[in-house]
């Protein structure tokens, strides 16, 4: 109980070495193994050099599951989980490719931001159903997958649809210069603009300890069913993110791949380091798991394995990093 | 440490007779169960006259069959509070190994098939009892796992020529006394049995319901939960294989993503049949009611040449609505 | 005007009654002591007073003014701020976002952490500090928001001496600039040396309001046990005398050596033998808790031995301890009902604690003990469904029935009466007394102390980890297990 006070001087301290390890250890891990994984894909690819398109496909590829996990990232930090997530994501591509289908640029920008909104109202939705019915959160969600999948269907029955291509080139192009992809200053725009003013003021930290002690939140004046609600609707918002930038990457909207998302969600959230019991973690974490993700089927390719080895690398990942997780507890229990 | 508190049963009031009725229906979900199962048969009377013809009920039970071996492992691991996301994924591999192995008997690609089960089981099993890894995060995990080494194998778990076995195809499909009795019942029929007559009267059986109702309390019982935990995931996963081949015996084609459609289908026919999901209340037997209702409903829905997005839209909301029933029925406690 | 004047109020659970008529007046610029033993309606009160939970009838008022405490914002607006014994800190928050999420200014939590001469690094996640310090933490952030009246919750418990002398001194401090501190505790010499009156509760009702003196801390102790005591002691005698108390045995059936159970050096010793109820009295904290955790298996001491018939114990798991015939009944009923379970269920779970046991039941025999351990607890079944919706004394004698049916032969007790009515208690004593006089073995904690003499043959004291005296039960009187159980009248008395 040894330290100096004061604003800076705490500042200085945060910075020390072995506090980062301890507070940011399994965060940094991630970013290590994005780093490995970038290092194979360079190397996977040769002798073909890796040039700035190849950058551009990597986060083409990764961008609708980053702001998916963005999404969970937030909601199980809460407390909660949200297994609708992936299909909340397809009825926002949906509602944009058939909408933005033949209009001028600066419309098919309304019209995003008017999908955005619906993205907070189905979040919102979510977790209005979970503190009002008291059913829990994996069942509800569950439920409503199907809920919002048919809606994602009602849409749009087959994929289709399409969007001008000054949207698209938003999540396909380049920012400036060649080397930086439009859809990666997106994803670190919407962090710092959306989630950073969240995340370090009160809402973020009523989020924080809903998720850590739901009692001691109470007792710290905190109105625990508000947060929680909010907590949705936040993801609902990044849910509509990824949405939009399944629309602006692919150019259509595809009322299926739900599954896929959520299920990758929930993997790139554990990866992220979110402990699932909530409290814990942050949301940029998860998104650099998300490129691990999304780098490891391309490496694959690249080594002429079959991509569906991929799957296989990825569950086997999320399996032995928990099971560590796991191990590390008990460890800590005798 | 809750501050609402229960009124012990010794001094409750004595309810008046409407809502002593609604407690007796609530007490006995089958019956509710059945009504709405009644209700359902009704409406697809209603919507197609001539529905209800005299083997309605086997094509039901048909259909139920392979829907109700998955949803049976899923009861069971949902008793301890747990879930399986992977059942989908081991009846796919389970029903497609086997359909790759037939050239070699049908009895040693069925026992590989069940082979096939144990294995994902026993590692859910490790993961999720000895490892203390939550069961959402593991079984998903090994869905990715199963699913993706089969795709990338298929071709080496085939020897001779794919294709389903005589005998399961049988089973599946066929049926006795006309149409009214299907085969798939002459397993079904003792595999429930054994479930819910174990469920009731074996110790594993309390076991199960007792770790999900209170860990802390099983333990200071002296209960080692890891040998519980274990055990039910290793039978769910190879009630899953089982409700494969049955399931590859009714389409008669086997394929990669054969059973997905199925996953959280399992999940909602535990829920609506009862089951909390938190574990320690529950049975078989409500699952079985969901499973049917589930299968009719879907007809119901194709019946009234409901879009497939409005059967999903129905769909979800009716399992929320039945969830909800349960929740609030249950703390009325 | 007073500034908090409670009247009457009265607060039940069901058929439980836990306040029946609770009165309170604090002055400004008064330290007043709130007191009462285990289940006389303290916490239930302050858990009123916090907003935690709304009373059933009766008057809060503040400053003159009818106040309704809903919830801990409506405590916070009306100017109380509570310490609890469990601090409201957010493990996985830093200092200063918890002082943000409860809009306390900053600034006033580093000045009065100065004033009390603390440091205290504001980025560190609260997870990470000890006890001592998030008690302070939490004093700080309370008296940073200026208010009316502190409520401080067994602030003193676990904490080193010299941060108790600074909490006094700043209740000292507040109370001259004119506020008032609400000051809950066990600790009779600190509520006399610190406080200026002191309201003791008994079965939910206030008894008396005094002055506490110095060396006067007997007129509390009576206050608080009152003739209650002598109801429930002539029952229990008259029950109790019905059982013909056979000789204790001669076999040591437990024994416990240095067995480590506190932070400080030193650990318990002590012997238990066949046929003798031996009776552990303790205040909150001083280890006994950890002391039941060790011999059931549940945790493994750091250092010590344990002994059961003689030979090595050492249980990596309760299950171990249940087949050396050691058993655990709880005093937290959360932790050993199956509360969905039938009573059935809850009563045989033993019985299938091993795989080779997990085949059919054997119906007759299930149905036979089951039956017979109901029988000799007189368990109310009306209730079958759900072990949930039985009564707390009918859910306390469930965990013991279970060790009937099972079978044991040194049964642990951990505050088994804790919150049960008169009716149980007697019955579960009794019952307690027959197993000895059968030839058990029973290792009895509990909180109430009157209870001790009328059910052991002895009891020892145990004060910060360490058995401090034993005696024969007809010396153990409450007086006298008061006094050691506070280390009064020991060379470790003066805090």
């Amino acid at each position: 109980m040894t330290t100096v006070e004061g604003a800076t001087a705490g500042r200085r301290r945060a910075l020390e070495p072995r506090r980062v390890a301890t507070r940011h250890g399994w965060t940094i891990g991630v970013y290590v193994l994005l780093l490995l994984l970038l290092i194979a894909y360079i190397w996977a690819l040769a002798p073909v050099t890796f040039t700035s398109f190849d950058l551009k496909t990597i986060v083409i590829g990764a961008l609708p599951l980053a702001f998916a996990a963005m999404a969970q990232a937030v909601i199980v930090i809460s407390g909660g989980i949200d297994l609708s997530l992936g299909v909340m994501v397809a009825v926002i591509n949906v509602s944009a490719a058939s909408l933005m289908e033949n209009q001028s640029f600066a419309t098919s920008l309304l019209i995003a931001f008017g999908l955005m909104l619906l993205g907070v109202v189905i979040g919102t939705i979510n977790g209005g159903l979970i503190v009002l019915t008291g059913v829990p959160d994996i069942v509800v969600t569950l439920a409503m997958s199907f809920v919002w999948g048919g809606v994602a269907l009602l849409i749009m029955r087959t994929p289709g649809g399409g969007s001008p291509l000054e949207y698209q080139a938003l999540g396909t192009g380049v920012f400036g210069i060649e080397w930086i992809p439009a859809g990666a200053v997106i994803i670190a725009l919407v962090l710092a603009l959306v989630w950073l003013p969240i995340r370090w003021r009160r809402p973020g930290f009523a989020i924080y300890a809903v998720g850590s002690n739901r009692d001691r939140a109470y007792l710290s004046g905190v109105n625990v069913a508000t947060t929680r609600v909010l907590a949705y609707s936040i993801g609902g918002f990044f849910a509509a993110m990824g949405g939009l930038a399944a629309t602006a990457t692919t150019g259509i909207g595809t009322p299926y791949a739900g599954t896929f998302i959520t299920l990758n969600s929930v993997a790139a959230v554990v990866l992220g380091g979110v402990s699932l019991a909530g409290g814990k973690g942050g949301v940029v974490g998860p998104v650099a798991a998300a490129f691990c993700l999304t780098l490891v089927p391309s490496i694959m390719v690249f080594q002429g394995i079959d991509p569906n080895y991929g799957q296989v690398i990825q569950g086997a990942l999320i399996v032995i990093v928990v099971m560590i997780g796991g191990l590390v507890l008990l460890r800590e229990r005798r | 440490m809750s501050t609402a508190a229960t009124t012990p049963d010794e001094l409750a009031p004595r309810p008046g007779p409407v809502r002593a009725a609604g407690h007796f229906l609530i007490d006995r979900p089958l019956i509710m169960l059945s009504a709405i199962l009644v209700l359902l048969l009704i409406a697809c009377e209603i919507a197609s006259p001539g529905y209800l013809g005299a083997d309605r009920m086997g094509i039901i039970l048909q259909f139920s069959a392979p829907l109700a071996f998955l949803a049976a492992g899923q009861t069971l691991v949902m008793l301890t509070a747990g879930i399986d996301l992977s059942v989908a994924a081991t009846a796919t591999a389970a029903a497609y190994i086997m359909a790759g192995q037939a050239s070699r008997g049908t009895a040693t690609a069925l026992a590989i098939a069940v082979l096939v089960g144990l294995v994902v089981g026993l590692i859910n099993g490790i993961g999720v009892g000895v490892f203390r890894v939550n069961p959402l995060i593991m079984t998903l995990g090994m869905a990715s796992i199963v699913s993706g080494y089969l795709t990338v194998s298929a071709q080496s778990f085939v020897t001779g020529v794919p294709l389903v076995p005589e005998f399961v195809r049988e089973l599946a499909v066929g049926s006795l006394i006309g149409d009214a009795i299907p085969k798939s019942l002459l397993l079904w029929g003792p595999v429930a049995a054994l479930i819910l007559l174990g469920l009731r009267y074996s110790g594993y059986g309390r076991m199960l319901y007792a770790v999900g109702d209170n860990p802390l309390a099983c333990r200071l019982a002296g209960v080692r939960i890891w040998q519980v935990l274990l055990v039910v995931y290793i039978l769910c996963s190879i009630l899953a294989a089982i409700g494969g081949v049955l399931y590859v015996g009714v389409i008669n084609a086997a394929d990669l993503q054969l059973v997905s459609p199925y996953l959280l289908p399992s999940v909602a026919a535990v829920v609506i049949g009862g089951t909390s999901i938190f574990g320690g209340i529950g049975g078989y037997s409500g699952t079985i009611l969901g499973a049917i209702i589930l299968v009719v409903l879907d007809s119901l829905l194709t019946l009234l040449d409901a879009s497939q997005a409005f059967k999903q839209i129905l769909y979800g909301a009716i399992i929320l609505l039945l969830a909800w029933l349960y929740a609030t029925s249950t703390k009325r406690v | 005007m007073s500034l908090l004047e409670v009247r009457n109020v009265a607060k039940r659970y069901g058929p439980v009654v836990a306040l029946k008529s609770a009165d309170l007046v604090v002055e400004p610029g008064e330290v007043h002591a709130l007191l009462g033993a285990n289940g006389a309606g303290k916490s239930t009160l302050v858990k009123v007073l916090t907003g935690v939970i709304r009373h059933d009838s009766g008057t809060i008022k503040v400053n003159g003014k009818d106040v309704r405490i809903g919830s801990p914002e409506g405590a916070r607006r009306v100017g109380f701020a509570p310490v609890f014994q469990d601090p409201a800190l957010l493990p996985d928050l830093t200092v200063a976002q918890n002082m943000r999420l409860t809009r306390t200014p900053i600034a006033g939590v580093r000045e009065w952490l100065e004033r009390m001469g603390l440091t205290v690094d504001l980025t560190e996640m609260t997870g990470n500090l000890p006890l001592p310090t998030l008690r302070m933490l939490d004093l700080a952030r309370a008296l940073a928001r200026d208010p009316q009246l502190l409520m401080l919750d067994e602030i003193t418990a676990a904490l080193p001496s010299d941060l108790a002398e600074k909490v006094f001194t700043v209740m000292r401090e507040w109370r001259d600039q004119g506020r008032s501190v609400l000051f809950i505790s066990h600790r009779l010499a600190e509520v006399s040396a610190a406080c200026d009156r002191a309201s003791v509760l008994r079965d939910g009702r206030t008894v008396g309001t005094l002055v506490p003196k110095a060396g006067e801390e007997e007129k509390i102790v009576e206050l608080m046990l009152g003739e209650s005591r002598s109801k429930l002691a002539a029952e229990i005698e008259a029950e109790v005398d019905k059982v013909e108390a056979g000789p204790v045995g001669r076999e040591v059936q437990l024994e416990v050596r240095d067995l480590l159970v506190g932070d400080d050096p030193g650990g318990v010793s002590f012997q238990l033998r066949t046929g003798e109820i031996l009776g552990v009295a303790a205040l909150e904290g001083q280890g006994q808790d950890r002391l039941f955790d060790y011999l059931a298996g549940e945790r493994r001491p750091p250092s010590g031995e344990m002994l059961v018939a003689g030979r090595p114990f050492t249980p990596h798991h309760p299950y171990d301890a249940i087949r050396a015939g050691v058993v655990l009944v709880p005093a937290d009923r959360v932790l050993a009902l199956l509360p969905q379970r039938p009573i059935r269920e809850n009563i045989a779970a033993p019985l299938f604690n091993r795989i080779s046991r997990w085949g059919p039941i054997n119906r007759g025999d299930e149905r036979r003990r089951v039956q017979n351990a109901i029988d000799r607890l007189s368990i109310d079944t009306r209730a079958q469904r759900q072990a949930r919706r039985l009564s707390g004394g009918n859910q306390q004698k469930l965990t013991i029935a279970r060790w009937l049916a099972a079978g044991f032969t040194t049964m642990l007790c951990f505050d088994p009466t804790r919150g049960i009515d008169v009716g149980t208690k007697r019955q579960i004593y009794a019952l307690l007394r027959e197993l000895a006089e059968a030839g058990a073995a029973v290792l009895l904690f509990t909180s109430e102390l009157p209870e001790i003499q009328l059910v052991c043959d002895r009891a020892v004291v145990v004060y910060r980890g360490k058995v401090t005296t034993e005696m024969p039960a007809a010396d153990a009187d409450e007086p006298a297990l008061l006094r050691a159980a506070h280390g009064l009248g020991t060379v470790e008395a003066a805090a």
